[in-house]
């Protein structure tokens, strides 16, 4: 099934009677609507649906999985969903769907926003909106950040890598996890590394904690003075900093990093028995 | 006592100003859609500027833990301006659909012209195409005539009496205004339209049926924590705690809750989308620890910050 078709079954499944009805009057409409039509159903839909969560079984995720490779909307809610269907289903294909969607976004709200953002991955065309995606990590609203950064494969396929960048740096400035981010081990880049180092020293130096999640995306290309931040970690973190320094020079290829895990047993164990992991380091940080 | 300001211009305070109308027990606001001190000469920043009523500034609002409402329109003053107001009112339909948009406003008269006149009554056939609520600005000169003839006109395009607000009353307007049914807003200033110690007598003198306050602070000389001070002072002069409370909550969540958009519920018992998305993290707190969750009970804050 296409996500339009399962965005389709899952708003129907769990829509009331009239708001479903209008769903589909409205749909239908559309096909020989004009632009402001459009514009102002995308608006009505919390109106008329509402904003609950959208709540998807574990089969249903998998069978988003299965029709676009990385779309995970586990968080939606049913006015996003009914949004990014209306857009799917009547947003055209190409450059007008572009211009509708530039158009909507320039006069959007917040749940709007997120809604335009977190379909990302669905739109015809994928390269084309890449600097659409670039302008979400742009915002200065952390809901709307989350619509791209989190649970959306679309950064990580076609954002260029400093824009990329800026996204994994922002989420860790804005506080929010790094764990969520589609594709982060994949994008790994020594000029993240670089960037990542010099906001922990930052931190450091302003005597402000640094996000443990950090160093999954140093450890690949931690060497010399990286390894050494890594050490200081090791000896002087908190539990959830140590494992993650550990989990971080046992993906260094730098041997002296092996070295510098070996002094520390405990943790060299934990991480060849997998005692720890990067998703179990973000839920506790 | 939880309180609701009506009728503020966000975008004009500082986070300070946020800050402390949360602790004075302010649970939700209304942002009208207004001028920016000097007239605008382009849609494209009336776009941007409706844009941010329901998009920054509901995010701003809800990081201190108020829920943020906005009405959308073309003030009187920017009407003047006919080849501006005939481009924004093509925008305005784009917004007045859009989640927490309780009415078309704030609209009305200002120089009384027949112009402003003309957009009044488009905006009021809006408002109706869309089945919408209407927020009215009462002009600051010739005010009385202004405001019975802002009601004549509403009621001539076939609004009814029951959705419009009449903003910024004083004690010649109020009378012609609950006499028609309308509901009777009053802006507390600290110099100008309504002082606090006026708004007592009114309330002892109408009761509290059909009127409440707001502050109107902008950026100007103005208090955006008008609605509690003028709370306390109505309990101080003997006025009932419960028509305070009408006056300063009940009333304006009972006029713009009409438009299904403004529900106690989303203070008191948000959809998890909205606690997910609106009432957690810290972008404006940069630095400083989210206030999620952990406001203290209202009574306290309210007797704590303002009144002391």
């Amino acid at each position: 099934m296409t996500p339009l078709q399962l965005l389709d079954r899952w708003l129907k499944a769990r829509l009331p009677a009239d708001a479903g009805a209008w769903l589909e009057t409205t749909a239908k409409a559309l096909q020989s609507g004009s632009d402001r039509d459009f514009y102002i159903a995308i608006s009505l839909v919390s109106r008329k649906i509402g904003k609950s969560d959208l709540a998807l079984s574990p089969a249903e995720l998998a069978q988003a999985a299965a029709a676009r490779p990385g779309w995970d909307p586990r968080d939606w809610s049913l006015d996003q969903t009914a949004r990014v269907y209306l857009l799917l289903a009547q947003g055209g294909d190409g450059p007008a769907f572009t211009r509708r969607l530039d158009q909507l976004c320039m006069t959007a709200d917040i749940g709007e926003l997120v809604a335009f953002y977190s379909g990302l991955p669905l739109y015809p065309d994928q390269p084309r909106h890449a600097l659409r995606a670039a302008e979400g990590v742009r915002t200065n609203m952390k809901a709307v950040f989350q619509a791209v950064a989190h649970r959306n494969p679309y950064p990580s396929e076609q954002l260029p890598e400093d824009p990329w960048n800026q996204m994994v740096l922002k989420a860790l400035f804005i506080g929010i996890s790094l764990d969520p981010i589609v594709g982060l081990d994949e994008r790994a880049n020594p000029k993240l590394a670089r960037i990542l180092r010099d906001y922990a020293h930052e931190r450091w130096s302003a005597g402000r904690p640094v996000s443990p999640e950090l160093w999954r995306c140093v450890g690949p290309y931690a060497t010399g003075e990286m390894l050494a931040d890594l050490g200081r970690v090791l000896e002087k973190g908190t539990e959830p900093e140590r494992a993650a320094a550990a989990l971080a020079l046992a993906s260094s290829p730098d041997p002296a990093a092996t070295g510098l895990l070996w002094a520390y047993p405990d943790l060299s164990v934990a991480v060849s028995d997998n005692k720890v992991s990067w998703r179990a380091i973000a839920n506790f940080a | 006592m939880r309180f609701i300001d009506p009728h503020i211009h966000m975008s004009a305070r500082t986070t300070d100003d946020y800050e402390r109308m949360a602790a004075a027990g302010i649970v939700a606001l209304i942002e009208p859609a207004f001028w920016l001190g000097q007239p605008r000469t382009q849609v494209g920043s009336y776009i941007d500027y409706l844009s941010s009523l329901v998009g920054w500034e509901r995010f701003r609002a809800a990081q201190f833990g108020i829920r943020h409402y906005c009405t959308i329109g073309l003030n009187s003053k920017e009407a003047n301006n006919e080849a501006l107001a005939e481009q924004v009112l093509e925008v305005l339909p784009r917004y007045l659909m859009k989640e927490g948009v309780v009415a078309v406003g704030e609209i009305g008269y200002d120089d009384q012209t027949p112009v402003e006149d003309k957009y009044y009554r488009a905006q009021l056939a809006l408002a109706k195409e869309f089945g919408m609520l209407v927020q009215v600005h009462t002009p600051h000169r010739d005010k009385k005539s202004g405001t019975i003839k802002s009601m004549e006109v509403a009621m001539e395009m076939g609004v009814a009496p029951n959705s419009v607000v009449i903003d910024h009353n004083n004690e010649e307007t109020v009378k012609d205004v609950l006499d028609r049914g309308f509901w009777a807003a009053f802006t507390i200033y600290p110099n100008t339209k309504m002082g606090n110690e006026r708004m007592v007598e009114i309330a002892r003198k109408y009761g509290s049926d059909h009127i409440f306050i707001d502050s109107s602070a902008d950026w100007g000389v103005s208090d955006p924590l008008a609605v509690p001070k003028t709370a306390r002072l109505m309990l101080d002069r003997g006025i009932a705690a419960k028509d305070v409370e009408a006056i300063c909550y009940g009333n304006a969540l009972k006029a713009f809750g009409q438009s299904g958009q403004m529900k106690e519920e989303h203070w008191l018992n948000p959809e998890p989308v909205d606690q997910r998305m609106l009432f957690e993290g810290n972008s404006v707190l940069r630095g400083q620890a989210p206030r999620v969750g952990e406001v203290p009970p209202v009574d306290q804050r309210s007797n704590e910050v303002v009144f002391k």
